[in-house]
């Protein structure tokens, strides 16, 4: 395999856990909620993960126990945010504090102990036959195909069937969706919480399928970065494959580069993704300071149906 | 509240077996009780303590035991109380820098990364002119620490105002970014050739280490924050500008119209928080450990927005919360004697964060009676 063909395939494994939270970034923020909890949730979700897999070796059980405990923090930010109206940016801030707080304290007795093992991959003895397509998607285990899948599922839903309207109505204009029979707060909590889970299940893919053990703070600002890349790809999941890849190749890149023996020294090559996520925002800002940016209209603002006496 | 229908005064049905009339209960929004009640704070933290109380349990230890373990660590002897102060300084200065730009709504998150590269460059004075008298070094550092946190803050200020870059993003990965500037220097440039190998700069001479209180390592960092603390009280209290960030922190739009350049006052306030997070980085190398390390910071600069926000953004307040988050790092600490990981202290903030959070909406809801 070339060198560029390694680095798509190592921009796949690296992008797929930034895809999965920035799709659950952008259920949660196309229903108008801020979602910045995203690295809290990953860790939440990583380090589940590892203590169900590491005691019970069931790894669907893991990846269901990350799952239901990232739901639960979900419901905790809807509560907090759709029916208290608390202030977006805290709630999100909270859950990221108290979530690596915690994965690191429920985390130490597991930690450094190794994984019974890998997520499944799916064998497709057609495809990998094919010279480069082959090697890059002959072997993608099963939580790559689902993102692949869940992309095309979120676009189709978010833009073609009436759920969708829906969600894209409570997030713009929800005083209108609620004239209209809408049911706001249920469709917040309902998209919070599912995003909440994905973001999980992108916490439960970095342990399975690039981290071999858990380990303290091991999304290392991946949630951040994917907060990022949901503006980057405009609320749009299709963009969001993209996007995430795109960061996913740059992850990788510097490691790349280190071991084509360069004389960079690794702390700026591991710098590079932080810095591209500004300047990429920078460039974004500047190019559409005149355009719709494509934000939910009604994000970061709860809404208060009119008082009534 | 009844969330199932998304009402705004939900009706609860009353029983009709109890009471013989009919009435109902209903639960009211006000919008306009902004101000949340002063046990407000209390209650969260006593909140935080019982949800975590539940973990530690579950964990198969008595909550009594480590809250006992924690609190005496922390406050229980003179060392103790000493050490508390001492983690207290760089949450008070972080914190108050994180207050100033709360207070017009910029969410500064990067004070992590102010104070790491403040650390770093009052390192760099040390490194680049090693033989200065005791009073131009230590002011030299402290320029450097605090122009580097300032520059740093303006990294994230910058995207903000002319490029519309959400400022949480830029300041946490600017954190990520001085976190790496520092490993690579205390691993390369800056490692002490006679450290054995150690990761991390040469020891600070005694010329370049702030002085201490007798014989505890309790340094004039506190003095510091102290002062800072008065300037800005008397800033945002009497100062024309003081009343502008008000009247923004207020009413942006009104503050829009009434002219008030708010480009201006972002760059301004990010300039003054990145700055109070670069003399609490300054302080930290210079007062504390006196040379420049990995984990030169355990998590000060996350630590301090809820410090800010406990204290409701009042200097005052500010000064009883970065103790009381000093003592809860230090009883992280000594639970560590017990074996167990000191990020239960990491844990019970954001425990606190999300109490806090709530308690100032709840209040805002009323249950009225109505026949």
């Amino acid at each position: 395999m070339d060198f560029t063909t390694q680095l798509l395939i190592a921009a796949i494994s690296a992008g797929t856990p930034l895809l999965l939270a920035t799709l659950g970034g952008i259920l949660t923020e196309r229903a108008g909620i801020i979602q910045l909890g995203a690295e809290g949730l990953m860790l939440m979700g990583a380090v589940t993960t590892c203590i169900v897999y590491i005691r019970s070796g069931n790894l669907m059980l893991a990846l269901l126990a990350a799952v239901a405990v990232t739901a639960v923090l979900g419901m905790v930010h809807s509560f907090l945010c759709v029916t208290l109206r608390a202030n977006q940016t805290m709630s999100g801030l909270a859950m990221t504090l108290f979530g690596s707080g915690l994965s690191a304290y429920l985390g130490k007795s597991i930690s450094g102990l190794p994984l019974p093992g890998f997520l499944p991959r799916l064998d497709l003895g057609l495809i990998k036959s094919i010279p480069v397509i082959g090697d890059i998607f002959g072997r993608l285990d099963v939580l790559t195909w689902f993102s692949l899948l869940l992309v095309l599922a979120l676009h189709l839903l978010i833009h073609y069937t009436s759920w969708g309207l829906h969600l894209r109505a409570v997030g713009d204009s929800p005083a209108t969706a609620d004239v209209m029979g809408i049911r706001v707060q249920l469709i917040r909590y309902s998209y919070i919480t599912a995003g909440a889970m994905l973001i999980g299940l992108a916490g439960a893919d970095m342990v399975l399928a690039y981290a071999p053990t858990w380990n303290e703070g091991l999304t290392a600002g991946r949630g951040w970065i994917a907060v990022g890349l949901v503006i980057f790809a405009r609320w749009n999941p299709l963009r969001a494959l993209f996007c995430a890849y795109f960061f996913g190749a740059l992850d990788s890149l510097g490691f790349r580069i280190q071991l084509l023996g360069s004389s960079i020294p690794s702390y700026f090559l591991k710098m590079i993704p932080y810095i591209v996520t500004i300047l990429v925002l920078m460039y974004l800002g500047y190019r559409n300071r005149n355009k719709p940016s494509g934000t939910p209209e009604s994000l970061g603002t709860p809404y208060i149906r009119e008082q009534r006496f | 509240m009844n969330m199932k229908n998304g009402s705004q005064a939900a009706v609860l049905e009353p029983s009709p077996v109890k009471s013989g009339k009919r009435f109902s209960m209903r639960l009211e929004y006000d919008a306009s009780r902004t101000r949340s009640p002063w046990w407000s704070p209390f209650l969260s933290v006593v909140l935080a303590l019982l949800l975590c109380a539940v973990f530690i349990a579950a964990n198969g230890m008595s909550p009594v035991t480590v809250y006992e373990k924690m609190f005496r660590g922390a406050f229980g002897t003179s060392y103790g109380i000493t050490e508390t102060m001492v983690k207290a300084i760089p949450l008070l200065l972080c914190g108050l820098g994180i207050a100033v730009a709360y207070r017009i709504s910029v969410w500064n998150i990067g004070a992590e990364g102010q104070l790491t590269v403040g650390a770093m460059a009052a390192t760099a004075v040390t490194i680049y002119f090693p033989g200065l008298p005791a009073f131009w070094s230590i002011s030299l550092m402290l320029l450097f620490g605090t122009a580097a946190g300032a520059l740093w803050g303006l990294m994230t200020a910058i995207p903000r105002t002319h490029f519309g870059v959400n400022e949480l993003i830029t300041s946490l990965m600017l954190n990520y970014v001085a976190l790496l500037a520092l490993d690579y220097v205390v691993f390369g440039p800056w490692k002490d050739p006679a450290g054995f190998n150690f990761p991390g700069s040469p020891m600070f001479t005694a010329a370049q280490s702030l002085p201490v209180l007798g014989s505890t390592r309790l340094h004039i960092g506190l003095i510091f924050g102290l002062i800072a603390v008065v300037i800005y009280y008397l800033m945002i209290k009497f100062t024309r500008w003081g009343y502008e960030l008000r009247l923004i922190g207020a009413n942006p739009t009104a503050a829009r119209y009434a002219g008030i350049p708010i480009k201006r006052h972002i760059i301004i306030v990010m300039l003054i928080s990145g700055g109070l997070a670069g003399i609490a980085g300054m302080a930290e190398v210079s007062g504390v450990t006196h040379k420049l390390m990995q984990g030169i910071s355990p998590g000060y600069g996350y630590t301090a927005i809820i410090v800010a926000w406990l204290a409701k953004l009042n200097p005052l307040g500010l000064i009883v919360t970065s103790v009381l988050f000093g003592g809860l790092i230090v009883g992280g600490y000594s639970v560590q004697t017990i074996g167990l990981p000191s990020s239960i202290s990491e844990m019970l903030q954001g425990s606190i964060l999300f109490f806090l959070i709530a308690g100032d909406m709840i209040h805002r809801f009323r249950i009225r009676r109505s026949v």
